[in-house]
């Protein structure tokens, strides 16, 4: 099953002008902890997925009161220097959609 | 006696609108005030560093019209964070401006409180050598440079300059750059009611009813503090608070939904507790409060980095698409090569393909598929706007006509949407400061002017 299938939100944003954050959010709390206990979403799944280094995932968090997993990054640059593509950060979140969670 | 503070919050930013319907059953529940915000960094470094506002003037007197008119009608305050979108000195005046309008319109006057936020260059300076500046997650080390540079700094003022506005006496407090949750809060720390818990729920109610769901950053949200907790309730009844919107809300634009810091603290959420009261609300209970030490704020500034030029065209040549890269390569050599007398340094010129990685960049991961259009922006930033006319001219004009390897479509390379094609985009500007400074006083950086304006009476 893909991420896309299991999270009712999968958004990014910046977190102000030097990081970028990604929300992964379900419904239930079964859902929330299967992609959890998968570690798809872990820093170095992520950095490899991003093609980023992993130092530059800057955290992790899975938090349960809103059944999300949120992970940030160091922004390539800061929002709106030169070779900006996405001054807020809001369509960085695409290549999540895919990702295959195991049963 | 179990006392209680209701804030109105009309839109999540100051001119992005809001139905009267909901206002109207926001202020059918007696609120204590009525709070905005009216600024973020998201829009980008542009309208920080330029000193305009990336709102729109006529949709925030509409705004404000609406909100003191209900103010002085029900004697309750009005607070708007952040004026102008930035909050430095040009946006708080412009912010100011239409306040004067919409009194006069109103025909009304008002004690208008205005907070200024302007951090001058020498004292930035001054804390950078006291060892009082510290960076903000992976911003780069201040320099002096970088503060001489930028148009603007300003700071985010925390409740404290508020609330010493309200004890004034100020029926109208206008801020400059204010973290979001400060004119929120202000009126219930005011009261006597948890710090902790007015701050968290400011910070819910800065975005109105994006919280919410269906959410919305044009909707109203009325938040009820007591001593034990706050509740929260979408003032459309198309729209309810749910345990997940709200909880939600706290990843919103966050590094950690954990820990959020601010001036002078970190808010702490481990110990949260979200209940649904019924259909529409949610009460939040347990937030904490971390203070800091020593009290930190906010700076942010803005630099010019040149001027922008331009051009805008697509390409449907499936032979040109396949060896798009290298053609790319090819003109850009050609434009150095022909503008020997042009430093390279003074120039940068930019080739996006939309289709390919326009989106994302380097962080692109899907590389293989062969698109059957892209859409492509030449940009050149350079030291002058003449410089980057000249240059974003000449290499749109050499990828028009590049000669690539068995090209068929001989009679132009590009197809353009505009004429004219190229388009001076003006000043450029980049985040410079986005660093914490460490203040003796809470209030002293931001200067308060009271004073009567609108209709003399």
């Amino acid at each position: 099953m893909k991420l896309s299938d299991l999270a009712t939100v999968i958004r990014s944003k910046n977190a102000g002008p030097f990081e970028l954050t990604f929300d992964v959010l379900f419904a239930t709390h079964d859902d929330f902890e299967r992609v959890v206990r998968s570690e798809v979403l872990s820093a170095a799944k992520f950095a490899e997925l991003f093609q980023i280094s992993l130092s530059d995932v800057i955290s992790v968090v899975e938090f349960e009161p809103a059944l999300a997993i949120k992970v940030t990054i160091k922004r390539s640059r800061s929002s709106g220097a030169f070779g900006e593509t996405d001054v807020y950060g809001a369509q960085q979140h695409a290549p999540l959609l895919s990702l295959e969670i195991p049963d | 006696m179990n006392h209680s503070i209701s804030i109105l919050s009309p839109t999540a930013i100051l001119g992005y609108g809001f139905p009267e319907s909901s206002f109207e059953a926001g202020l059918a529940r007696n609120p204590d005030a009525i709070a905005v915000d009216a600024g973020s960094t998201d829009p980008g470094p542009y309208y920080l560093g330029s000193g305009e506002s990336f709102t729109n003037r006529e949709a925030v007197k509409r705004d404000l019209t609406l909100m003191i008119k209900a103010g002085l009608e029900r004697d309750i305050p009005v607070l708007i964070g952040t004026a102008g979108g930035s909050g430095a000195r040009p946006h708080l005046q412009w912010c100011l401006e239409v306040i004067d309008e919409v009194l006069c319109d109103l025909n009304r006057s008002a004690r208008v409180a205005e907070i200024a936020s302007d951090q001058d260059q020498d004292s930035v300076i001054n804390a950078l050598h006291a060892g009082r500046i510290s960076a903000l997650g992976p911003a780069p080390h201040l320099t002096e440079d970088a503060i001489t540079n930028s148009t603007y700094i300003v700071a985010q003022m925390g409740v404290e300059p508020v609330i010493e506005a309200l004890e004034h006496g100020a029926q109208i407090v206008v801020t400059g750059r204010c973290y979001d949750p400060a004119v929120f809060a202000a009126v219930p720390i005011r009261a006597g009611l948890s710090e902790a818990l007015s701050l968290h729920m400011g910070k819910i109610l800065e975005c109105a009813a994006i919280a919410a769901v269906p959410g919305s950053g044009s909707d109203c949200m009325l938040g009820v503090l007591d001593e034990g907790g706050f509740t929260l309730e979408a003032l459309s009844p198309e729209r309810q608070c749910t345990v997940t919107s709200v909880a939600a809300h706290t990843l919103y634009e966050k590094t950690d939904p954990r820990f959020l810091p601010g001036p002078g603290g970190v808010l702490d959420l481990t110990a949260c507790h979200f209940e649904q009261l019924d259909e529409r609300r949610v009460r939040v209970t347990g937030t904490q409060l971390q203070k800091s030490d020593r009290y930190t704020i906010k700076l942010e500034g803005a630099q010019p980095v040149g001027f922008r030029t331009i051009s805008i065209a697509g390409i449907r040549a499936p032979d040109l698409i396949q060896q798009l890269d290298e053609v790319l390569l090819a003109v850009r050599g050609r434009v150095f090569t022909n503008f020997q007398s042009i430093d390279q340094a003074e120039v940068q010129l930019l080739f996006r393909v939309y289709g390919k990685d326009g989106v994302m960049g380097e962080l692109e991961p899907c590389r293989e598929q062969l698109p059957h259009e892209v859409g492509l922006v030449i940009e050149v930033v350079a030291k002058t706007q003449s410089l980057a006319d000249t240059v974003c001219s000449f290499a749109r004009s050499t990828l028009l006509h590049f000669g690539y390897p068995g090209r068929q479509s001989t009679a132009g390379n590009l197809a353009f949407p505009y004429s004219p094609s190229d388009i001076s985009h003006g000043v450029v500007y980049e985040f410079s400061v986005y660093h914490l400074m460490t203040v003796d006083d809470p209030k002293s950086p931001f200067p308060i002017q009271i004073k009567v304006r609108g209709v003399s009476r």
